[in-house]
């Protein structure tokens, strides 16, 4: 029993993983670019979400208020990474590979601080608001503690997923996205608008990472400034685990990590080395098998 | 006479400090065969890129039907009816044959493709036999088929294709060209270009022979093919 629900609490933080992991590798599939301040776009849709409620809602815990929350999450998360694509990474396409990666530090500093500083008490970490049919009481399943957000995080993945791959597979937006993430020349012969298509990219992530910042606040009912920082670490592991480029290996790769951390946790010498595991786990794999578990496909068939 | 389809004054590209092409100026006419000749390095893939809008000119001007497009972005070229393909084949290897051919028909409106494709299968009867398989698969050969198929897929009014036949055997060096051949025929404006003067040549209605970044030599196919310069340096006659 212990074990179900620590496999359970696995899945859980590992589809939070998973939906962070997908802005990771999207946005490489097609500019072969880390974005290491996406993790921050995670935290942004978080406090997007809390900002739309506490000026919308405050003291609303209805069903009606989650569409809107997660709607402001995702504005927020999606005009915060146009912003630094257009900004910031734009300019350095065709610098040396450190450029970008020195600039994505200084965009993780800047909306750290900026959200700490002037979001109101952001300081120490806020309470993120309850939405009555997710974060209510928990589930009896024999003797497993089903919690309601868990049900909201797997299901938000599982819309995440399906959503992402009918987009890039059955749109032309989306054809136009793997024909980028093949030869960006020869696709703007064919017609494709190869700045658009890295914008949308970057909107593509952030919209995933938008959910999972709503899910996360439901989840543990706080949202700091620097929660991106771990979670950032934590899905970047992901992607790489499922081979940097690949959708499918982000979502696996999120699932296994959280599995494997969870595990580890209740098996292996406690909370305090969750981390551990996943890095360990993330040099293991770079050094036995660079490619990823599923190997790097770049965009391929989300 | 009307304005010809294709007429580029005066180009200079540079990559960096080093000039590419140093000035050339040629025309393209409705329904000619336009062959542009000349050695490795001599500019023609520098050419081609820069009509397409891949690179940008840093002198002189490209009108393609009227409109000057030295600066119009390169993925709204195509729409306008001029289509590459590209030295090199390009094909996205990981999409099928058929999902190729429908990207080359990404810049257009209407959703009528079936016509089209129907016309590209005709033309490669191996492309509609493999049409499900990833492109990444084939031979040269076939590759450049595709890459041809995939351009004809915009409905190009300009077809600019770079080297076709590099690299392929003799029997599919032949089999492409007498393709041209039949673009040709059924009236579609090429600009051929190629280092197999020869094969391009016999085609062209006019051609030009490029040398480091300029054009050296113009005449009609063939006045270049009896041409002596042209004998000596890119038929290996004496
Ligand atoms: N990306 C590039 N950067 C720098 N120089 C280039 C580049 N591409 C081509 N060149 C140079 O420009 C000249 C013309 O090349 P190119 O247009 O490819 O010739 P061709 O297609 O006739 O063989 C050559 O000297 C080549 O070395
Ligand atoms: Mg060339």
């Amino acid at each position: 029993m212990q074990f179900l629900q620590q496999l359970l609490n696995g899945l859980t933080i590992g589809s939070l993983y998973a939906l962070i992991a997908v802005g990771y590798t999207v946005v490489y599939g097609i500019v072969q670019l880390i974005n290491f301040a996406h993790g921050e776009v995670f935290m942004i849709g978080a406090f997007g979400a809390l900002a739309t409620w506490s000026l919308l809602f405050k003291g609303t815990t209805a069903i009606w208020v989650l569409p809107i929350i997660i709607l402001g999450a995702m504005l927020a998360s999606v005009s915060v990474a146009l912003l630094m694509e257009r900004i910031a990474y734009r300019p350095l396409r065709n610098a040396p590979r450190l450029a970008p990666l020195i600039t994505a530090i200084g965009i993780s500093v800047i909306l750290q601080e900026g959200v700490r500083l002037f979001y109101p008490e952001a300081k120490s970490s806020l309470s993120f608001p309850g939405i009555d049919i997710v974060t209510g009481p928990p589930i009896a399943i024999g003797g497993l503690d089903l919690r309601r957000s868990t049900i909201f995080i797997i299901l938000a993945l599982i819309v995440c997923a399906v959503g992402l791959w009918v987009f890039i597979n059955r749109t032309k937006q989306g054809r136009a996205m793997l024909a980028v993430s093949q030869d960006p020349d020869t696709a703007r012969l064919m017609g494709v608008n190869v700045d658009r298509t890295i914008a949308i990219a970057f909107a593509l992530g952030a919209l995933l990472a938008a959910v999972a910042g709503v899910a996360q606040g439901l989840h543990t009912r706080t949202v700091t400034f620097n929660m991106g920082f771990m979670a950032g670490l934590k899905a970047f592991t992901a992607a790489v685990l499922g081979g940097i480029g690949n959708i499918q290996g982000a979502v696996a790769g999120g699932l296994v990590l959280g599995v494997i951390e969870a595990l580890a946790t209740q098996y292996l010498g406690g909370a305090t080395w969750a981390n551990v595991w996943a890095f360990v786990l993330l040099i293991i794999v770079l050094v036995f098998w660079p490619q990823g578990l599923l190997g790097a496909k770049v965009v391929d068939r989300a | 006479m009307s304005e010809p389809l294709l007429e580029v004054s005066n180009l200079e590209v540079s990559y960096g400090k080093i000039k590419a092409v140093k000035g050339i100026s040629f025309t393209v006419g409705e329904g000619e065969v336009v062959s542009l000749i000349g050695t490795n390095g001599a500019g023609k893939t520098t050419t081609l890129r820069t009509i397409s809008g891949l690179l940008r000119p840093s002198g002189g001007s490209i009108r393609f039907m009227g409109k000057d497009i030295a600066k119009t972005p390169a993925h709204e070229i195509v729409g306008m009816g001029l289509a590459h393909s590209p030295e090199g084949r390009r094909i996205f290897p990981r999409m099928t044959v058929e999902e190729n051919l429908l990207l080359g028909a990404f810049s257009r409106v209407d959703k009528d493709f079936d016509a089209d494709l129907r016309e590209v299968y005709d033309l490669f009867p191996i492309l509609e036999e493999r049409s499900q398989q990833p492109a990444g698969t084939f031979s040269g050969g076939e590759q450049q088929m595709l890459a041809m198929g995939r351009a004809m897929m915009s409905k190009p009014k300009l077809l600019m294709l770079d080297e076709p036949s590099m690299g392929l055997s003799p029997l599919m060096m032949k089999r492409i060209m007498t393709t041209v051949t039949t673009l040709q025929q059924r009236g579609t404006t090429i600009l051929l270009v190629e280092q197999n003067a020869q094969a391009a040549l016999r085609r062209a209605t006019k051609g030009y022979v490029l040398e480091v970044g300029k054009i050296v030599l113009t005449g009609t196919g063939q006045e270049l093919l009896t041409s002596e310069e042209v004998r000596k340096a890119y038929l290996g006659e004496d």
